[in-house]
């Protein structure tokens, strides 16, 4: 498949996802179960996106899990999500030294 | 320049460097994932000004995925932008024509959204093309020096920068999950049915996994946990 296929695909059903609503809607969603379904779907998204995948994303185990350990604390304080991302991966690469 | 435009872009520059570093990992993993160059990873942030949905995006390209399966899981992560326009379309000005609507839409992110429902004010076009154009340029502007330095960087550094947007995607989920039991039930599910289908199901694709798993957690919490209508508002 060629990459400008992709490309298009991913832009065109991204934008029509923000423009349909924003253009088209002026009412409110009644189905409570449909809403709190739209509520849930990007925490589940970026969970299910996150694990395993983290786990293999520094190519060794154990630098992956300093760098979610070090997320996970941080994001519990609820800092900003800049300094917890830039924490994660200098705690991967700074257990990456000594390994 | 108009005052909205100007008050736009300032209150973009925040959203600007928080991507400026967020799309530099996106951009590493461009090059170093899927084997694309500087200009199609930038084309990529360019056009479609999403993180998990071009991470996602990204996973299909490497692996030669299905057009259908780049839909579903568009579809599945970038639903919750059309939440997020139906709540914006509420309290835009009445300057906000349709053509207006059919333009600043490509702008809405999470941190555009949140930017946004935080003002007072009515949404005037020239305010979020403003915010856009500052936190947009530097989505862009990351990628593109992600990519060229996923060529140049040592292999630790790149490989270490990999962990970032991950790191970025436990910062939104992990302090609303300390808040409500609902949001941590969530999480928890899909992350264990994600596990449960890279360990035990090894033959469905990354994707559809992702979009499964969000799909079930998200009906079995709706029906455990219907919202109250304040969190629908947010």
């Amino acid at each position: 498949m060629s990459l400008a296929v992709y490309i298009i695909v991913m832009a065109g059903v991204t934008y029509l996802i923000r423009m349909i609503p924003f253009t088209f809607f002026r009412k409110k969603i009644k189905s409570r179960f449909f809403r709190s379904f739209l509520y849930y779907i990007p925490y589940a998204v970026l969970s299910a996106m996150t694990i395993p995948a983290i786990f293999y994303t520094t190519h060794n185990i154990w630098t992956a899990a300093a760098g979610t350990a070090v997320a996970l604390l941080l994001a519990f304080l609820e800092m900003p999500l800049i300094v917890v991302a830039l924490a994660a991966s200098g705690a991967a690469f700074l257990l990456g030294l000594f390994l | 320049m108009n005052k909205n435009f100007l008050r736009g872009m300032s209150h973009g520059i925040p959203i600007c460097l928080g991507y400026l570093s967020v799309s530099f990992g996106l951009g590493i993993l461009s090059v170093n994932k899927a084997g694309l160059s500087i200009f199609q990873s930038a084309l990529i942030s360019a056009t479609c000004l999403t993180s998990a949905g071009q991470k996602a995006g990204i996973d299909v390209i490497a692996a030669s995925g299905a057009i259908i399966e780049m839909i579903l899981l568009q579809l599945t992560i970038n639903i919750r932008y059309s939440l997020m326009a139906i709540s914006l379309s509420q309290k835009l000005d009445k300057r906000f024509t349709t053509p207006h609507r059919l333009l600043a839409s490509y702008g809405i992110t999470d941190e555009i959204f949140a930017v946004c429902s935080a003002q007072k004010e009515p949404l005037t076009p020239a305010y979020m093309y403003g915010m856009i154009l500052i936190a947009g340029g530097g989505w862009v502007l990351g990628t593109a020096l992600g990519a060229a330095a996923g060529e140049l960087l040592p292999a630790a550094v790149s490989a270490a920068m990999e962990i970032v947007l991950y790191g970025m995607f436990i910062a939104i989920v992990i302090p609303p999950a300390k808040k409500q039991h609902s949001v941590l039930f969530v999480a928890v599910l899909a992350a264990a049915i994600s596990v449960i289908f890279h360990y035990a199901l090894p033959m469905v694709s990354e994707g559809f996994a992702i979009i499964i798993a969000a799909i079930v957690a998200s009906a079995i919490a709706a029906a455990v946990f219907p919202i109250k209508d304040e969190e629908a508002e947010q």
